[in-house]
């Protein structure tokens, strides 16, 4: 009686443990910002469940048999050594959760890869170690720029106090439109890099003399933060990404103004010349 | 430590060999230089897990504090290599010439000479690996997977771990070789293949995946080599070559790797889990496919190592599912593990806590490993702290804890002394308490989204990162116990009698006493 509560409690509080794990998410992925990134998610979550009920399943048995199956409390071993029906059973039973848990994963990749149509295309290219953005089709065209870190060398090395977006902060945004499908070309100019924003969905290797591309389309305005996510030396540590999303008139503004002092520039520097 | 002299048991020569240093020099005893393989993999696992504790204390709060990111990159990086090459694989090999010869009645190795060969080329490669540090530029630090064209930009450094690589690959090819020799050519007569025990299967076909997979490895990295030096582009685009060529050639020999790490320690727990629970393995041949099937399907794998390299949905939807398809038979083994300990006899000395432990905890790594099948979720957590958890889930409570199960179980026929059974359990328990404390947060670091392989990061991750260290520490310390206890079982243990487990059934427990003399089976012993 005592055993079967502690079971219950143990199990409620697992279950319970689980859950609030699932909500915050200092423990699961950021807040999905975008399609592909929802379902990745939702996928997460489903497959965490599976897997908690076989693992409940499993170990149930295997403590149920540590408890009471052992020689000091006086059990007699069996002998027994194969049963092919049993076998057979649970080779089949892993194979069909196995198809259930690749279904959903199916459609989203073949999705991920359709980036045609987009409405904005940018290309991304890894420098060591920042990144280079130019808006190559769409609205924005022409405009091109570099992001670098801008979290102050003091910070890092602990001389002043560090800030909310320590490592996660960039002098320029890449900024896109809410809403609006954005195909990333991404390749690199020395080493391999990989430009990832997770609340996006994407994260794509940039290979240096090839190109690769990834897409997204936001669901709402903010900003998306993200990191390098393929060792690139030294400072792979200190080339964050950042997503601002804007809506469409706030964009078209963002875009004015690029535009207004790439002009600026370009005349000045002809006028240096 | 098998130095037993005498022949009370009936061995027609005597045990003369050299003694003091040129013993374990000149040695082509199996149980000598298993006993090397094993020291020496220890010492490498302090080597490895000092930089692991490096890399934790500069981890333990954000900022950079001890190591510049450049030396991180080199710890992080000699880490990987050292525990893989050093550490985790020698320490396999040295249980494969401790046992096999004994487990199928055999005198020795086939090949004595070689094997003398295998083990001395060890100490070399690592004195390479570790005196890079001290070189200008200082060690490799492209990550234990050393990526083109980060890996090209490297120092001397790198080539000395290329080196190092490939002597490691020779000495584990002639080791694999000797193995399968072994088993095939000088099992006792009687024991057929579907006799022979678990473990000496699993090295037979662990065996069989090196020789396939580690020419594989001396390939790419010598084609890195005349990357870097001879002016050939394989992997560099600008001379018509490709960097993601090398991550499939690598990841070729990469994947199967992991399973050469795991099968041996599928074969260590399936010894002792019917020991301690008296009662025959559940589905001794379904076990045997099983393994078998988990060694052909690692070969086609390798690219969900890949899958934010780019490649096309097909692609990605065979590696996929391929992938998910390993779960089956591992799934099998897990199974017949619970069904060998169902209505069992069961007691718990530390190896089958070792044991039970590393059931429980890999299974959580295999979890983790389907979860990262699934293309879309791995490509969220690629390259991030999941993945770090994934990997030592099964590396560090697979493998390693395997290996210390193994220790333990055969420690008493290797050295006719009992380890204290009071400071085994002490070993097990903060094992495994500081185990998941330093690696059950870095799930949810990686789910989070902190990057690997970075020497600081956002105030967000800092807690989980603290507990991780202080975790980690607690468990480098309790390794030192482990030391300890070897130590004093080989010095002062008390005396193991000839079968000190009930239920064990192999050729060493019910043929040979403790220890085992220097030479055994000189006469094999008949199998019915």
């Amino acid at each position: 009686m005592r055993s079967k509560l502690v079971a219950t409690l143990a199990g409620v509080s697992t279950l319970a443990l689980y859950s609030s794990l699932a909500v915050g998410s200092k423990y699961n992925f950021p807040e999905p910002q975008s399609i592909i990134a929802r379902e990745t998610y939702d996928q997460h979550i489903a497959l965490l469940w599976i897997c908690l009920a076989i693992f409940i399943a499993v170990f149930g048995v295997m403590f149920y048999s540590i408890l009471k199956h052992r020689k000091s409390v006086g059990h007699k071993a069996a002998n027994f050594h194969h049963s092919t029906t049993v076998e057979v059973v649970w080779t089949i039973i892993p194979c069909i959760i196995l198809v259930a848990m690749a279904l959903p994963a199916t459609k989203t990749i073949i999705a991920m890869k359709d980036t045609s149509s987009p409405d904005i295309t940018i290309k991304a290219t890894g420098y060591q170690w920042m990144w280079g953005y130019d808006y190559l089709q769409g609205e924005g065209e022409g405009i091109s720029f570099y992001s670098k870190l801008s979290t102050p060398r003091a910070q890092i090395e602990n001389k002043e106090p560090k800030g909310e977006n320590y490592l996660l902060e960039v002098d320029n945004r890449v900024v896109v439109p809410v809403g609006k499908k954005v195909r990333v070309i991404i390749t690199a100019n020395d080493v391999l890099h990989a430009w990832s924003v997770p609340a996006l969905g994407v994260k794509q290797d940039a290979i240096p003399g090839f190109i690769r591309d990834t897409w997204f389309t936001a669901d709402n305005p903010g900003i998306y933060r993200g990191q390098c996510s393929e060792l690139c030396g030294k400072d792979h540590g200190y080339m964050p990404i950042v997503v601002e999303v804007m809506a469409a008139n706030d964009y078209a503004q963002w875009v004015a103004e690029q535009t207004k002092s790439a002009t600026i520039k370009t005349s000045m520097h002809i006028e240096n010349k | 430590m098998a130095a037993v002299h005498g022949d009370a048991h009936g061995h027609e020569h005597d045990d003369h060999h050299p003694s003091g240093i040129m013993r374990w020099v000149k040695t082509t005893n199996h149980k000598d230089i298993g006993t090397m393989y094993l020291w020496f993999s220890f010492t490498m696992f302090m080597v490895g897990g000092f930089l692991a504790m490096g890399i934790r204390a500069e981890l333990y709060q954000p900022g950079i504090q001890i190591l510049e990111p450049e030396l991180f990159n080199q710890f992080t990086t000699l880490h990987g290599l050292i525990m893989v090459f050093g550490a985790i694989m020698p320490a396999f090999v040295g249980f494969a010439n401790w046992q096999v010869p004994m487990m199928i009645g055999a005198p020795d190795m086939a090949f004595a000479r070689m094997n003398n060969w295998s083990f001395w080329l060890l100490p070399v490669a690592a004195t390479m690996l570790i005196g890079s540090f001290f070189v200008p530029g200082g060690a490799a630090a492209g990550g234990w997977t050393f990526y083109p064209p980060l890996s090209t930009q490297g120092g001397l450094g790198v080539d000395l771990m290329i080196f190092s690589v490939h002597v490691l690959g020779a000495s584990s090819i002639m080791g694999s070789i000797n193995i399968i020799t072994t088993i095939l050519n000088m099992r006792a007569p009687g024991m057929t293949l579907m006799k022979m025990p678990m473990f000496v299967w699993t090295w037979l076909i662990t065996a069989y995946l090196l020789v396939l997979v580690m020419p594989v490895l001396a390939g790419v990295v010598t084609m890195l080599l005349t990357d870097r030096h001879f002016g050939t582009s394989f992997f560099n685009a600008a001379g018509g070559g490709d960097p993601v060529l090398f991550q499939h050639i690598f990841w070729f020999f990469g994947h199967p790797e992991v399973y050469i790490m795991i099968l041996p320690a599928f074969g260590i727990v399936s010894e002792i889990i019917p020991t301690f629970s008296r009662k025959p393995l559940f589905g001794y041949s379904s076990m045997v496919y099983a393994t078998a099937s988990i060694a052909i399907l690692s070969c086609v794998v390798w690219a969900h190592h890949m899958f934010t390299a780019g490649m096309p949905a097909v692609g990605q939807l065979f590696f996929m599912y391929a992938t998910m398809l390993i779960a089956v038979p591992t799934a099998v083994k897990v199974f017949n593990w619970t069904a060998t300990m169902w209505r069992g006899s069961m007691t718990f000395e530390t190896p089958m806590l070792f044991s039970i432990g590393f059931i429980f905890l890999f299974v959580i790594g295999g979890f983790s490993g389907v979860i990262c099948a699934i293309v879309p979720i791995d490509i969220q957590v690629q390259d991030t702290y999941y993945v770090i958890a994934h990997f030592h889930y099964v590396l560090v409570s697979g493998a390693l804890f395997a290996l210390f199960a193994g220790v333990y179980y055969w420690i008493p026929k290797w050295t006719g002394h009992m380890y204290s059974e009071t400071l085994g359990k002490w070993h097990f328990w903060l094992s495994m308490f500081f185990f998941n404390m330093t690696f059950f947060v870095q799930h949810f670091l990686g789910l989070a989204g902190m990057p690997r392989r970075v020497p600081d990061y956002n105030l967000q991750f800092a807690d989980f990162n603290m507990i991780s260290s202080l975790g980690a520490f607690g468990f480098g310390l309790t390794q030192l116990l482990f030391l300890y206890l070897v130590i004093d079982c080989i010095r002062k243990g008390e005396k193991a009698s000839q079968m000190p487990w009930d239920g064990a059934t192999t050729l060493e427990w019910t043929h040979l006493p403790s220890p085992a003399p220097y030479h055994t089976f000189e006469t094999p012993p008949v199998i019915k």
